[in-house]
């Protein structure tokens, strides 16, 4: 493997990639969206989107789209002219209990995790059960974000990005 | 921002390599080697090391546990000693005056200044107590995955560097998209390659 640094930077497009396949595949075919047994992933973008265009080493043009239901035209105009979905807020549902967070395509970090709520911990003999609990809920947003990221993967590397998925993102932004 | 809050913050990565026998206790020697230490009272600005989870102020790896399930939880603490340049600036005005009067001069030679201002960072660094910046750590043994409670750029370099020197024959790799996909994901060989030569996509056509 190369040293990681070189490979960060050499692959940065990769998760701006898998950010804008993601928000295409949620504004146009999220039923294809999977977790790991194969049921439905109940996914939906947030309130917040930022995509970035960068267009030489020292100039990085941004775009951030905020609020509840807001206007994200802006966003695939930006796409159409060379930006990538850099930063996505998510929305997430499984049965009764759901999560919300941001993922952030560059190094998948995950910030502003809210978790279902568990109890207070009220006393130090809880707070084992507590973090067994809050990692569980946790490990839920880790382990969708990486079904979710391989079959991203599988199609970016097959015959089938070229042929399908890209001139059908592309029909996208210009619709 | 850490494990227990309302909002979680977390930066991921894979550790290559385990330990050949009893990890918890090896774990618990390298979390003792690089235990946080005190620098209150003392010339230094700076301390990294490990702490505990439950107790972050006053770490014990013998008594108090760090193993919960088949995770080991504990914490990273950065004490940093920050003094306001205000105080710098009035401390050396105060000393540089007094230096002025005891010699009967009216001006300080290049090296004088430096040397007062060195010696006023020295002592108000001995006199400031630090400040404390805590991380939860957990350490998922199994999943050969590590999770820092924090994405700030510094404390994940100090706690890459704080790791490396606490569990020796033990690699840590950050999971962005590229690793993530190269070490996680079980690619055959063939895809691997595939990946390795992908280039960015145009989709402004």
């Amino acid at each position: 493997m190369l040293d990681i640094a070189v490979l960060y930077n050499k692959y940065k497009f990769l998760g701006h990639e898998f950010l804008t396949w993601l928000w295409f595949t949620l504004e146009n075919d999220p039923e294809s969206l999977k977790d790991e047994e194969g049921m439905p992933v109940l996914l939906s973008v947030g309130n917040r989107i930022v995509l970035e265009v960068i267009r030489d080493e020292s100039t990085v043009e941004s775009v951030t789209i905020k609020g509840d239901n807001a206007d994200l035209t802006e966003g695939i105009v930006a796409i159409r002219k060379g930006a990538l979905v850099t930063e996505i807020s998510l929305s997430y549902k499984k049965g009764d209990l759901g999560w919300t967070f941001t993922l952030k395509g560059e190094n998948f970090n995950i910030t502003g995790l809210k978790t279902p709520e568990t109890p207070p911990v009220e006393s130090g003999d809880e707070t084992e059960g507590a973090v067994i609990d809050k990692l569980f809920l946790s490990r839920e947003v880790v382990d969708l974000t990486g079904t979710l990221f391989r079959s991203f993967v599988r199609q970016r590397i097959s015959e089938d990005w070229k042929k399908e998925t890209v001139p059908a993102i592309k029909r996208w932004l210009t619709s | 921002m850490g494990l227990l809050s309302a909002t979680q913050t977390i930066a991921r990565y894979r550790v290559e390599g385990s330990f050949s026998e009893n990890p918890t206790e090896q774990v618990r020697k390298g979390l003792k080697k690089q235990i946080i230490t005190d620098i209150d009272n003392e010339a230094q600005d700076m301390a990294v090391g490990w702490t505990s989870f439950e107790a972050p102020f006053t770490p014990d790896f013998d008594d108090a546990t760090f193993q919960i399930g088949t995770h080991y939880v504990f914490g990273m603490r950065i004490d940093k000693k920050s003094i306001p340049t205000t105080v710098v600036k009035q401390q050396v005005a105060i000393a540089s005056a007094k230096r002025l009067a005891e010699s009967d001069r009216e001006f300080l030679s290049k090296n004088e200044k430096s040397e007062i201002k060195e010696h006023v960072m020295n002592v108000l660094t001995i006199r400031i107590p630090p400040t404390p910046n805590v991380f939860d750590v957990v350490w998922q043994y199994e999943e050969q995955e590590v999770w820092l409670y924090s994405t700030q750029k510094a404390a994940n370099e100090e706690f890459e560097t704080l790791f490396n020197k606490s569990f020796s024959g033990i690699k840590l790799i950050r999971l962005f998209p590229y690793t993530q996909a190269d070490l996680t994901l079980a690619l055959s060989d063939t895809d691997r390659d595939r990946l390795s030569a992908i280039t960015p996509e145009d989709f402004t056509e």
